[in-house]
């Protein structure tokens, strides 16, 4: 079986400074891959070379064995790439159930005509996404007078809208109380496997990471340092350094 | 000096510090720890008045500061020295240094460049470079010299050890070890031990916006088991 | 040319570039610090021409009296400029930047009729500089001593400010709160006072600049727009914030224009091109070809994306059925009940409003302020008229085709104008305006040129007001119901999605550009029939109608209505009009008025006529549950 998302040799230099330096990994369909790491470990320039944002400067990114370099967002999110922002990003004049409906009407390209009326088509499959994350009951009410963790929510279901292979959730949880925090992750963890989507996600609350990856990878000064279960990454004794400071 | 209760703040919609007390006194240094996204900064930021306080008291002095500007709470002698070092770039070290001159206060080191210089002596060689052009230790300790200039009672460091070489840490501790004996009050926020157990006298840990332990660093250092669940993955 | 026409018009060139670098460092500098787009500066430099012309005549001409007179009337417009400070904007440096827009217009109209009030309304001609009216001759041209001493001062004033900036800590404080102001509030600097000195500085450059000007040109009530339209082009083509990018940007442009002038006429595989008439057009070519390529000019920094409106806006209602059916039944019967006066009046109310709801779409939904919506509103009046008198076509005919004729150059113009965003965009709509108004003005023997076109009257069976007044509601109305229709269309969905959230539209495949650039053509079109209906109730169509005052209009109607709201800029639109009207029947000071009523909105109302009475009603109906 191949990987949904391989990564092989990713570089990245911002005024001679590497950011991310020769780094590999690959993500399987179901699986759930955190990348940790300390604050300018190069996680966010990993992230956005990934979903387009950024174009590496060498490395290849393959997305169902196809090479997505220098493709844009939208036209990575078109091959089947699903994001949620670290600061959530809604349209917050629509209605919950508008923000998942303009995912399907882009998806089924249906945006361009000027006369209909918007939010006829797509009702059903916008409630379905919706019951999916929990989020029904407030589908009338617009984005930008919802509670922070419920936004997350609207952001998984757009997310999903477009049956994406590839989640990509940079610091899901981030902004969340405590207690939402792993239960929006629980239910990411359901969805994608039982969608068989392969996540990939940055988080910096390690209850969430170690109760719900897979696997775990470390990035620190832009290079990986450790991958593997959470059981096997907890006892690396590089990663404890990274984290507890002291002499690298 | 400073003196903190039950600070809740949020970074637009997201709920970032979920009641958070702590205090720090003249001629101490305490550390703030904890991983990142944990709220360290946060913490700062809300203190000094650039982030709203939501709810909870934040007393100088014991003077209420929450819901001043950061002007005046600047100017009642609180110095701010941010996570991401904000040195104006364009402008020469000098420059920088003079932006943040306040006039000299009761019961507070008078600061002059001079006497910087000799605090960070990497600095003195350097008066007309622009910040834009410095390194990443320099620029450090060119934040922290512009807070100093505004002659402060008590500073507030946000991750002075992050991303500097080993060399540049230790005379980072050095000189805030220089700042404590001048009797400043110092609350460092670090997610580094190592360099806390070698500057602090207290230490909290704050871990999803609430602090989880308030204690001697040397409490902390005989408690594997907090270390473990609070700072380590 | 040869070498010595060429020299005398470089000279020429970097004499106009003096006052034009003066008042756009002001500008940039007010700019950098505060992040306000004062369109009030202009009328600053107005004053200082103005200023320094009646100080000259008090203190006489000697070579003491002009120059004590020319550094007094800056000063006296810095103390101008702090009182707007003082009592205008510090009030609303919190409310969003499309709100201090909206002041800033206000005091421009203040201002203009305090120069109408104390100097009249006839051009004043200043003295020439005592001890500087000889001519110096240079490669046999003769060039006046006065622009060689112009020549000199731009430099000396960039040093002087050079030095300023860089040698004394209020400079040091300057440059650093123009890249972070926050930061500099965190060290104890206290922004307000930075914020007034800073204004007076700015303004000061700005009354110099037009002091300096009076032995070269008149003073007149029209300079107020016309050099903020110049100091915009030269602060955007220099990089916002930036005094050496305004230095080099005025000498191009100042260079470029005198060359235009010096070339004049040249045939080129047998078309005669004026070149001396396209000085504004090469201006504002240079402006949006800068643009283009270095999206934040010459010497300009990327700055922190930054919209002009108040976010995050709340949904938008859907209008109502009945509403819409009353409102249509009243004004249909208006006409039965009321005077040809009103029914005037009406008539040019339904063309402002479809102006401002056109307007009102691209700024509010789709999120891109326009400083030069008038550029289709009049470009769609020209067409109809030239098809009607140059191409001899049918009227109904012509008012069918003008709009498609606005659409035309909004899909030119508007290609350029999505790729940027924030006040950079504004500016360059603008300059688009100003491209079009120059070509109209200028080209006399198409478009009739100052005098405009005239005898642009509808058919026989449309002549009576009241045929035309019913004309008018039925092409406006239906031009603002297709508007809305499209705007709870997916594609006007799309759009307001995509003003919310680009990161997110772009995560969910759409392509936002080129949907807003569909809807700049859309609204091209529609502000081009508006233009067009406009043109045949007056029967003349002149070059005021493409001006940066009938966009500001607009602009005004559309903010003091209310963006965050349908019916708001139908609401301005008429309340604008009607008391234009009403004040310029009763007083010659209507402008002063105006301004007057707005600030008073503006303080007192920050979201808006309509926003603020829904705001109003809604928190009497918590009181009352």
């Amino acid at each position: 079986m191949t990987a949904v998302l391989q990564v092989e040799g990713l570089h990245k230099s911002f005024g001679g400074v590497r950011a991310v330096a020769d780094v590999s990994f690959a993500v399987d369909a179901g699986e759930l891959l955190a990348l940790i790491g300390p604050n300018g470990a190069g996680k966010s320039t990993c992230f956005n070379m990934l979903n387009g944002q950024l174009v590496p400067d060498g490395g290849i990114v393959r997305l169902e064995g196809r090479d997505i370099v220098g493709m844009k967002p939208r036209q990575i999110w078109r091959r089947g790439v699903g994001r949620t922002f670290q600061i959530t990003a809604t349209f917050a004049s629509l209605s919950v159930r508008e923000n998942v409906q303009m995912a399907l009407y882009s998806h089924a390209g249906r945006l361009r005509s000027l006369l209909s009326r918007f939010g006829a088509a797509f009702a059903a499959e916008a409630d379905g996404l919706l019951d999916q994350v929990g989020m029904l009951d407030q589908a009338t009410r617009p984005c930008g007078v919802l509670a922070y963790g419920d936004l997350k929510r609207v952001e998984l279901a757009m997310a999903l809208a477009n049956q994406p292979r590839l989640l990509l959730m940079d610091e899901p949880t981030a902004g969340m109380a405590p207690r939402e925090r792993v239960a929006l992750m629980e239910l990411a963890a359901k969805l994608a496997r039982a969608q068989k989507i392969a996540v990939l996600f940055t988080e910096h609350d390690m209850d969430v990471v170690f109760s719900q990856a897979d696997r775990i990878i470390v990035l620190d000064r832009g290079q990986l340092i450790a991958g593997g279960t959470p059981p096997e990454v907890r006892a690396n004794p590089n990663v404890r350094a990274v984290y507890l400071g002291g002499t690298h | 000096m400073l003196l903190v209760k039950d600070l809740h703040s949020y970074y637009g919609r997201a709920h970032i510090l979920h009641g958070v007390s702590l205090e720090a006194s003249g001629g101490e240094v305490v550390a703030l720890l904890g991983r990142n996204g944990a709220g360290k900064s946060t913490v700062m930021k809300t203190i000094m008045g650039l982030v709203p306080a939501a709810a909870g008291e934040v007393n100088f002095d014991g003077r209420r500061i929450e819901r001043l500007p950061p002007y005046r709470i600047a100017r009642l002698g609180l110095g701010y020295v941010p996570e991401d070092r904000r040195v104006f770039t364009e402008l020469t070290v000098m420059e920088n240094l003079a932006v943040g001159l306040q006039p000299p206060r009761k019961g507070a080191p008078a600061w002059t460049a001079d006497k910087l210089f000799a605090l960070f002596p990497n600095l003195a060689g350097m008066r007309e470079r622009p910040g834009g052009r410095m390194s990443g230790g320099e620029q450090q300790m060119l934040t922290i010299a512009r807070t100093l200039m505004g002659n402060p009672r008590c500073v507030l460091l946000d991750e002075p050890s992050e991303g500097l070489a080993p060399i540049i840490v230790e005379q980072m501790a050095h000189s805030i070890l220089a700042l404590k004996g001048e009797g400043l009050c110092v609350l460092l926020s670090e997610q580094n031990l190592h360099f806390s157990q070698a500057v602090a006298d207290r230490a909290y840990i704050i871990e999803k916006g609430q602090i989880r332990f308030g204690g001697s660093m040397a409490e902390l250092a005989s408690d594997a088991s907090l270390r473990e669940q609070y700072l380590s993955v | 040319m040869t070498f010595a026409s060429f020299i005398i018009q470089l000279l020429n060139g970097l004499a106009a570039a003096a006052s034009l670098f003066l008042v756009s460092a002001g500008l940039s500098l007010i700019f950098g610090v505060t992040r306000i787009v004062n369109f009030a500066h202009g009328s600053l430099y107005m004053l200082g021409l103005y200023g320094a012309y009646s100080l000259i005549q008090a203190l006489g001409r000697t070579p003491l009296g002009f120059w004590s007179a020319v550094v007094l009337a800056a000063l006296a417009v810095g103390l101008v400029g702090v009182l707007i400070e003082v009592l205008v904007l510090r009030r609303i440096y919190k409310a969003p930047e499309l709100f201090q827009l909206l002041a800033t217009f206000a005091v421009v109209l203040v201002i203009k009729d305090i120069a109408l009030f104390a100097w009249g309304a006839e051009d004043l001609v200043g003295p020439r500089a005592p001890g500087l009216s000889m001519a110096v001759e240079i490669l046999g041209r003769r060039i006046p001593a006065y622009d060689l001493l112009l020549i000199a001062i731009g430099p000396v004033v960039l040093l002087a400010m050079w030095l300023l900036l860089t040698r004394t800590r209020w400079g040091a404080l300057v440059r650093a709160a123009t890249q972070d102001r926050e930061m500099v509030g965190a060290l104890g600097v206290d922004q307000a006072r930075l914020f007034t000195s800073v204004f007076f500085v700015g303004s000061v450059l700005a009354g110099l600049g037009g002091a300096l000007q009076i032995p070269r040109e008149p003073a007149n009530l029209e300079l107020d727009l016309a050099v903020i339209a110049d100091a915009f082009v030269v602060t955007v083509v220099g990089g916002l914030g930036s005094i050496g990018g305004a230095f080099l940007a005025a000498i191009l442009i100042g260079v470029a224009k005198a060359f235009c002038i010096g070339v004049g006429t040249v045939h080129w595989f047998g078309a005669e091109i004026v070149f001396s008439k396209l000085t504004l057009v090469v201006e504002f070519l240079i402006m949006a070809i800068v643009l283009v390529v270095r999206p934040f000019g010459l010497l300009g920094k990327p700055q922190a994306a930054q919209r002009l409106a108040a976010d995050p806006a709340p949904p938008l209602a859907v209008p109502s059925w009945t509403f819409a059916l009353v409102w249509l039944a009243l004004l249909i019967g208006v006409p039965v009940v009321a005077d040809r006066y009103v029914t005037i009046l009406l008539t040019d109310i339904f063309c402002f409003a479809l102006f401002a709801v056109s307007l009102h779409f691209i700024m509010g939904p789709a999120g891109m302020v326009s400083f030069g919506h008038a550029a289709y509103f009049g470009l769609g009046a020209y067409a109809a008229g030239l098809l009607l008198k140059r191409a001899g076509l049918p009227m109904e005919l012509a008012l069918v085709l003008a709009p498609l004729v606005a659409g035309a150059f909004a899909i030119v113009y508007g290609w350029f104008c999505v790729r940027l965003s924030g006040v950079y965009l504004a500016m360059l709509t603008l300059a688009f305006a100003q491209i079009s108004w120059s070509i109209v003005f200028q080209w006399d023997s198409f478009t009739g040129g100052s005098n405009g076109v005239f005898g642009v009257w509808p058919s026989p069976w449309l002549a009576s007001k009241t045929a035309y007044y019913y004309l008018a509601l039925a092409f406006c109305g239906a031009g603002i119901t297709l508007l809305w229709r499209v705007l709870f269309s997916p594609f006007g969905y799309a759009l307001r999605a995509g003003r919310d959230s680009p990161l997110r539209a772009e995560a969910i495949g759409i392509d936002l550009r080129g949907y807003q650039w569909m809807a700049f053509v859309l609204v091209g079109a529609l502000a081009g029939l508006a233009g067009a209906v406009y043109a045949f109730s007056k029967g003349s169509i002149s070059p005021s109608a493409i001006s940066i005052a009938q966009s500001t209009d607009g602009l005004i109607m559309v903010l003091l209505g209310g963006v965050e709201t349908l019916t708001g800029p139908l609401a301005g639109a008429a309340i604008f009009t009607w008391l234009r009207d009403e004040l310029a029947r009763r007083t010659e000071f209507w402008r002063a008025v105006m301004g007057l009523v707005i600030l008073a909105i503006v303080l007192l109302f920050p979201q808006g006529l309509v926003g603020g009475l829904k705001a109003l009603m809604q928190r009497r109906r918590e009181v009352h549950s």
